[in-house]
């Protein structure tokens, strides 16, 4: 069975697509058939997270319009065999998909025998972020610990069951969790940051996991590279462990506590 | 303010502002959540209607949408005024 994850935030600049390129690979790397849709149509970046933006040919437009297969549009991720991507038009604007058309792509990947399939969706709630989310069985809702991020993500929620396919069937809704990102718990510490308990308690969400605030996640970024490729950052493994823990395996949440710094470790001071 | 209060080194931190705030906000807001959107447009309608025959300010009347599992309910309340008759 194919598994549709939606991530989404409502507000941008969150990590969105820096999340949908980590966990796709994620995914890939656990040897599953995986492939990245990028929803934002007119604005596309995900192709540079990744590291192939040289290598786009055809988009998903040009498939929803029969310009080009969709075997064709698909890219073959180098570092990792099981992922592809398929990136959005850069020249189209964002009303040229449609929600038949998302629907075959979708329906098409399934027939390929995709496990997963992460769908990348643009800021704000028109209509490139309605269809990335509208076929969704889960939902990855990107917050930062911050006022505007956690009331657009509520926002978010709320579409997520009202306006989704799920939701218009009356299925099973949409599973959501809540991936908190460029946490910094030594500001969460001296009451400067929303905790990881006050986000969870305004928003009910299930926690998948903690990003922490890592200068780990602009190097990766730079060389396009997803940021879980780099095993031995704290943003890279905070992926990793999500990835897992989405997957059924039972981690441990870290990044929530401070660093303790080498006179800790010897004191044991909290 | 008593004179004790002068001497409290208890400062609120942001984070529990932030949270204070966006508890009243999104509780707010998910009230407004499952409501049709044409109701502001009935609303003005329903005063204008209204407004013809009797003499009552924006404020005196609401319309409120409630839902819950087994019926939705559309409320309308019009607060008349004394003087409400118009002569004509």
């Amino acid at each position: 069975m194919t598994r549709i994850i939606v991530v989404t935030s409502g507000k941008g600049g969150v990590g969105k697509t820096t999340t949908s390129a980590a966990i796709a690979m994620g995914f890939a790397k656990k040897g599953h058939k995986t492939a990245v849709i990028d929803f934002d149509v007119g604005l596309r970046n995900l192709d540079l997270i990744m590291g192939c933006e040289r290598r786009v040919v055809y988009d998903i437009v040009n498939v929803i319009y029969g310009e080009a297969t969709l075997n064709q549009a698909l890219i073959r991720d180098k570092h990792c065999e099981q992922l592809y991507i398929l990136p959005a038009s850069q020249t189209r604007d964002k009303d040229a998909l449609s929600q038949e058309g998302v629907g075959q792509i979708l329906e098409e990947l399934a027939a390929k025998d995709f496990k997963y399939i992460v769908c990348d969706s643009p800021a704000g709630i028109e209509k490139g972020a309605h269809l990335a989310m509208y076929f969704a069985d889960d939902a990855f809702v990107v917050t930062n610990p911050e006022v505007a991020s956690v009331r657009d993500s509520d926002r978010m929620l709320g579409i997520l069951s009202s306006k989704s396919r799920r939701a218009e069937q009356n299925l099973e809704p949409i599973k959501e969790y809540l991936l908190l990102t460029r946490y910094a718990p030594e500001r969460v510490k001296i009451g400067e940051m929303l905790s990881v308990a006050d986000v969870q308690d305004i928003l009910s969400l299930h926690l998948l996991g903690v990003i922490p605030e890592s200068k780990s996640v602009l190097t990766a970024s730079n060389s396009g590279m997803p940021v879980i490729l780099d095993e031995k950052s704290d943003a890279g493994q905070a992926y990793a462990d999500i990835v897992a823990r989405y997957l059924g395996e039972d981690k441990p949440h870290r990044f929530i506590e401070e660093k303790k710094g080498l006179f800790g470790k010897f004191f044991g001071s909290k | 303010m008593s004179l004790l209060d002068y001497f409290k080194i208890t400062k609120v931190s942001s984070a529990s502002v932030a949270k204070e705030r966006l508890q009243i906000l999104v509780a707010h807001e998910r009230s407004f959540k499952n409501q049709p959107s044409y109701l502001p447009q009935l609303q003005k309608e329903l005063l204008q209607v209204i407004q013809k025959y009797v003499n009552v300010g924006q404020d005196s009347i609401s319309v409120n949408f409630e839902q819950d599992d087994h019926q939705e309910t559309l409320e309308v309340n019009i607060v008349l005024p004394d003087n409400h008759t118009k002569k004509s």
